[in-house]
């Protein structure tokens, strides 16, 4: 059944779905926030920790800003594999619904 | 070390002319596939997600973060790491919160999709004036360090450097378009990419593959205190602030924000930023192994010797371990980056005098294709020019804070009504309009009564405004006004439109 752009902007599978998306959206920004906000006030707050060595020189630090590049791509990846397998086909499905008048 | 740095050495020459001689064959290649505004200012649209995440390394990727923060790294040890992490965490959110909306609303510049639904004439002028202030500060900057750089490098002088920069990017954007500058970034991305790689590999190759040893060798030559977090990170306010300038910033910046209507759809945006953040990410992963290297191998006293910033740090360990032709071609490659970053923001800074301020609020959208495209080559001139002009007029100035300035005004002027425009029903030119005027004025504002300008340049003895990034007052003002600018005015049209723009954010239904 086709339906006017009203009928999908109404429907609960459209607000379902912007709504999803943001939620998916701000989690990880969240995620973000935390991670690298989170790096800089220990940067600001616990320089002893981030000293502690754990090789010969390697310091605690080195990893962990490494690790915070490393989990901005993963959450990143993590965005685009929800978006590939559940955001698209919801949107092929809706934009299949609209009349084209 | 004795080094040939600032002597242009056959091999400097020859990689350098390499580097010029093709991306001109491809300025060549394009331009006769330039022909509409589509391809003008997008490519056509056909770039590929694959494309289009390589072209956003090389227009992200400046000479500052290559040369600079190896520099940052030799001399200062672990707080030049904490940069490096500072450059990459913008690429997530950008994704999170405006790629595939950007795409799907806009048609060539950021200010389409701020303008979508509200009146044209003041909201195009406001975006495209934030939009202008973001790209001629980053451009002064990226201008005098190219100066600089190339004048160290390659010994010839400074004016002249800045003159060949500019000539050169000219005829990429001036003939070529987005498709030339696409393709400038790509080659310069593969060759800054390949580059730093080889660059680290034979770092590491002097420590048994073991960065540990390098840690160990640097400890042991400037104490274990290199490797500790240092003065860079001390006051949470002022990290929290300039953090927000760098992570969204890069929401507002035109020149980045433009490439995404060079793919075809939502889905391909989408999937280049996933690669630019790869390629990014493996970039500041590895350049501060390159600036420890340097430390360990080449000497502090050594890098300062040569540049007391310490920008030669990569080029010197270069030299040391790869002699003389792998100087020439890390030179090279610097040049081309510098290059394939200025050509970005020039066709940006022509794209919002000529698309937004021309086509939108002067012609009221109805100029012809061919009258688009001539005054989109015009305004790529009268840009590329005033860069030139600019770069040689701001010679020895302190231009660091520019850059820092730029993202301030990115993220405080154009990212709050960017994002408004997509979320709020409300949202409206009122709001539109205060919001841009908001971010840009306070940024700049504050940012000369900072400790930045007013000590540090101007020689007062205590700052007005404590902060060295306003961001986290800028920012957060732009949005207040923003939204109560919108809430104090009713703008029906607008909240009657904001039906189709969310057909279209997040269906793509309409979408160019």
């Amino acid at each position: 059944v086709h339906q006017s752009a009203r009928d999908v902007l109404d429907s609960p599978e459209f607000h379902r779905l912007v709504a999803r998306r943001w939620r998916v959206s701000l989690v990880l920004t969240a995620c973000l926030f935390v991670l690298y906000y989170g790096y800089i006030l220990l940067i600001a707050t616990q320089k002893p920790f981030l000293s502690q060595r754990i090789g010969d020189a390697t310091t605690l630090g080195i990893p962990i800003g490494a690790a915070v590049i490393v989990i901005s791509w993963v959450l990143t990846a993590l965005y685009v594999v929800w978006a590939n397998r559940h955001y698209d086909s919801e949107v092929a499905r809706l934009r299949g619904r609209l009349r084209h008048d | 070390m004795q080094t040939t740095l600032g002597t242009p050495t056959t091999s400097a020459v020859i990689f350098f002319l390499i580097i010029v001689a093709l991306t001109l064959a491809v300025t060549f290649w394009a331009a006769r596939r330039t022909r509409s505004t589509r391809e003008f200012y997008a490519a056509g649209r056909s770039v590929s997600a694959f494309q289009n995440g390589l072209a956003l390394a090389g227009d992200y990727m400046s000479a500052a973060s290559f040369l600079g923060i190896a520099g940052l790294v030799a001399l200062r040890g672990y707080d030049g790491m904490i940069y490096a992490t500072g450059w990459l965490v913008g690429w997530p959110a950008l994704m999170f919160l405006i790629a595939e909306p950007l795409r799907n609303l806009g048609k060539f510049t950021f200010a389409d999709v701020v303008a979508f639904r509200l009146r044209q004439v003041p909201v195009r002028i406001a975006a495209a004036c934030g939009g202008i202030l973001t790209v001629l500060f980053y451009t002064i900057a990226q201008m005098v360090g190219a100066g600089n750089l190339i004048a160290l490098m390659f010994g010839v002088r400074y004016e002249w450097a800045v003159v060949m920069v500019g000539a050169v990017m000219l005829a990429y954007v001036l003939f070529g378009g987005m498709i030339a500058t696409t393709w400038v970034q790509i080659i310069k991305a593969v060759l800054l990419l390949v580059g730093v790689s080889l660059l680290t590999l034979l770092v590491l190759s002097r420590f048994d593959f073991s960065p540990g040893q390098m840690y160990s060798a640097v400890a042991e030559r400037y104490g274990q205190s290199a490797l500790e977090p240092g003065g860079l990170v001390t006051d949470p306010i002022e990290a929290i602030s300039l953090g927000l300038a760098l992570m969204l910033g890069l929401l507002g910046l035109p020149h980045i924000l433009m490439r995404f209507y060079t793919v075809p759809d939502a889905r391909a945006a989408r999937a280049s930023v996933l690669y630019a953040t790869g390629f990014i990410g493996y970039f500041y992963l590895i350049i501060p192994i390159v600036g420890f290297g340097a430390a360990a191998l080449v000497g502090r006293e050594a890098i300062r010797g040569i540049d007391p910033g310490g920008n030669m740090a990569a080029p010197l360990v270069a030299e040391l371990l790869g002699g003389t032709p792998f100087l020439g071609f890390i030179a090279a490659v610097a040049f081309a980056t510098i290059l394939a970053v200025v050509a970005g923001l020039t066709l940006a800074g022509a794209s919002a005098l000529s698309h937004d301020i021309f086509t939108h609020a002067i012609r009221k959208g109805a100029a012809t294709e061919y009258e688009q495209v001539r005054v989109a080559r015009l305004a790529t001139v009268v840009f590329g020019a005033a860069a030139v002009g600019l770069g040689i007029l701001f010679r020895g100035q302190n231009v660091a804070f520019m850059v820092g300035l730029a993202f301030a005004i990115a993220c405080s002027a154009n990212f709050p009504p960017l994002l408004l425009s997509i979320v709020w029903r409300r949202f409206n030119t009122t709001g539109a309009v205060a919001s841009i005027l908001t971010g840009a004025i306070l940024s700049v504002l504050l940012i000369v009564l900072s400790p930045t300008v007013w000590v540090d340049l101007l020689g007062y003895d205590t700052a007005i405004f404590p902060l060295r990034n306003p961001a986290i007052v800028s920012m957060t003002l732009a949005f207040i006004a923003g939204i109560s600018g919108s809430l104090l005015t009713r703008e029906p049209s607008a909240e009657a439109s904001f039906d189709d723009e969310k057909l279209r954010t997040y269906l793509g239904v309409g979408a160019e």
